[in-house]
């Protein structure tokens, strides 16, 4: 049993936003998980940010299940970029991330991402001054 | 054994000199020692890229036909309003300004996601801006409106004029109190959730020259990806503060004014930039290059992060209300390892000033003297020291009763 963390955003159409389909994620598919960010807007569609975590078989049924239904289904990593033509290296973002997505390498003193500790919290995105980070929920 | 500029200028030409970066220096003095390191270094480059509020840029627009006088009317750089004080075509635009519509701290914290410190970067890459302007219409100059684009190129002059740059040191930004607050020195955490500082450290100018032996008037630099100079002392030089055994000021001391023609500078080096909650900078680098003129400088180029301490300040209170005090000192090595012990707690510190990219300027500055691109100058006269006893003093304020 291979049990892994998916980070993934989710859109759902305007029709799905009113059928509980995270507990059909927990109790069809055993699925843990747990909330990072979600809104639903009375006209447009959902959003809901997951982190997943079950045995891999159960969670690419469970992929399957909701791309059936007509939910998106994106890696998280995907939504959020650090734009390297913008970014200045300046590390303003590194201190309030909490999560250490965002470093400093010691040496080359430039900036990295570790998409995988990213909890999409956004608060690094008011905190560069050239606005650098793009989110596209 | 001392070296003139002049003789360091002719080994430039003659493809003799030896030049290397602050950071190689270090090294070069630590194996050799600063005698040795003194006749072997000619000269040293430094550099600096981080946010600069005192910065703006002055533009001979050419006179329109017919004539306009808007110096005493009103102006605008895509919306953002320029000072219009001057002359007939002359115009004024600093970093922090603001378009008139602009919530600012209205819905609190705003987001100032554009000023005066992107259209000065913008212009200097050749986007086209719009100017507006309207004047009252003179015998002389009878037209009274404007609403056109205006491109780098077609202007007469595009002066970079920066009042204030390059601090020699500065404070290292905290928060006390219970709430995020928003600042220029960033996103600032309650009960010291972060620690934001602002300088090069080892690589900036006016640590490696901390009494301005060398750097002065007329000095040349590396300005904003082009050639600039050093016009004057920067407003709020205050050269007199407490300093460390080396001579490093132990806290904001040293400052430049610099000037230089924006038609051969880079917007890559001119950058807009957004503080949430505070206003609109321009992130402007800056290289000086340090003639080894002797032992001495050869010792204060080689200066080390570790040398180097900024004063912790509270942000939250002490900032704000001009108080005294600090909660303590920190040296760079520490704030670039990433956490720093302030009140005994252990604190993320984050930078806004690009390392990386002043370290890519101390190259560039380097290669362009060993090019022969770049020639040092003799400063006319030298920047007031900690012999001058100047001291900047807070406003004298002598509220008007009426």
């Amino acid at each position: 049993m291979k049990h892994k963390l998916h980070r993934i955003v989710l859109k759902f159409p305007q029709r799905l936003v009113n059928q509980p389909i995270v507990y059909r994620l927990i109790k069809d598919y055993d699925l843990t998980f747990n909330i990072l960010k979600g809104y639903v807007t009375p006209d447009e569609e959902g959003l809901l940010v997951l982190e997943l975590s079950g045995d891999s078989k159960d969670y690419n049924s469970a992929v399957k299940y909701l791309q059936d239904l007509g939910v998106s289904v994106d890696p998280l990593s995907q939504d959020i970029q650090v734009e390297e033509n913008k970014c200045t290296h300046c590390g303003a973002c590194v201190a309030i991330c909490p999560t250490g997505a965002l470093e400093l390498d010691q040496s080359t003193r430039k900036l990295h991402f570790h998409k995988d500790k990213c909890i999409a919290c956004l608060l690094c995105v008011p905190a560069c001054p050239v606005r650098a980070i793009e989110v596209d929920f | 054994m001392r070296k003139t500029i002049t003789e360091i200028n002719e080994k430039i030409t003659k493809g003799k000199a030896v030049i290397v970066t602050a950071e190689e220096m270090i090294d070069i003095v630590r194996s050799r020692g600063a005698k040795k390191a003194a006749m072997e270094v000619d000269v040293v480059t430094t550099g600096t890229f981080g946010p600069m509020c005192s910065s703006g840029m002055y533009l001979n627009i050419g006179h329109t036909k017919p004539r306009m006088k808007i110096g005493g009317g009103h102006c605008y750089l895509n919306d953002v309003p320029a000072y219009s004080g001057l002359a007939a075509v002359d115009i004024y635009l600093g970093a922090a300004a603001l378009p008139d519509n602009d919530p600012r701290n209205m819905v609190y914290p705003g987001s100032f996601s554009y000023g005066g410190g992107h259209v000065i970067s913008e212009f200097t890459g050749g986007r086209d801006i719009r100017l507006t302007a309207s004047a009252y219409g003179t015998d002389g100059y009878p037209r009274k409106k404007l609403d056109t684009w205006l491109n780098i190129n077609d202007v007469n002059e595009a002066t970079l004029f920066n009042p204030r740059n390059c601090c020699q040191n500065y404070n290292v930004a905290v928060n006390q109190s219970d709430k995020t607050i928003y600042t220029y020195m960033g996103i600032l955490k309650p009960s010291l959730g972060n620690a934001n500082y602002c300088s090069a450290g080892q690589l900036s100018p006016l640590l490696n020259d901390p009494f301005y032996r060398t750097i002065g008037i007329g000095t040349r630099i590396f300005l904003g990806g082009g050639i600039g100079y050093i016009v004057w002392p920067g407003t709020q030089h205050n050269p007199s503060v407490s300093r460390n055994k080396k001579g490093i000021p132990k806290e904001g001391a040293g400052t430049l004014a610099v000037i230089g023609d924006m038609k051969q500078m880079d917007a890559a080096w001119l950058r807009g930039a957004s503080f949430t909650g505070y206003g609109t900078n321009l992130i402007v680098g800056i290289g000086v290059p340090i003639p080894v003129i002797d032992e001495e400088m050869a010792q204060f180029t080689a200066v080390t992060d570790e040398d180097i301490q900024a004063p912790v300040v509270d942000y939250s209170r002490v900032y704000p209300e001009l108080e005294k005090g600090i909660l303590g000192e920190v040296n760079y090595a520490q704030l670039k390892q990433g956490t720093v012990k302030v009140k005994g707690k252990q604190i993320p510190a984050a930078s806004l000033s690009s390392y990386a990219k002043a370290r890519e300027i101390a190259l560039e500055l380097k290669s362009w003297i060993q090019k022969k691109e770049f020639l040092l100058t003799e400063p006319a006269v030298s920047l007031p020291g900690p012999e001058n006893g100047i001291k900047i003093r807070p406003l004298k304020e002598r509220p008007v009763k009426e």
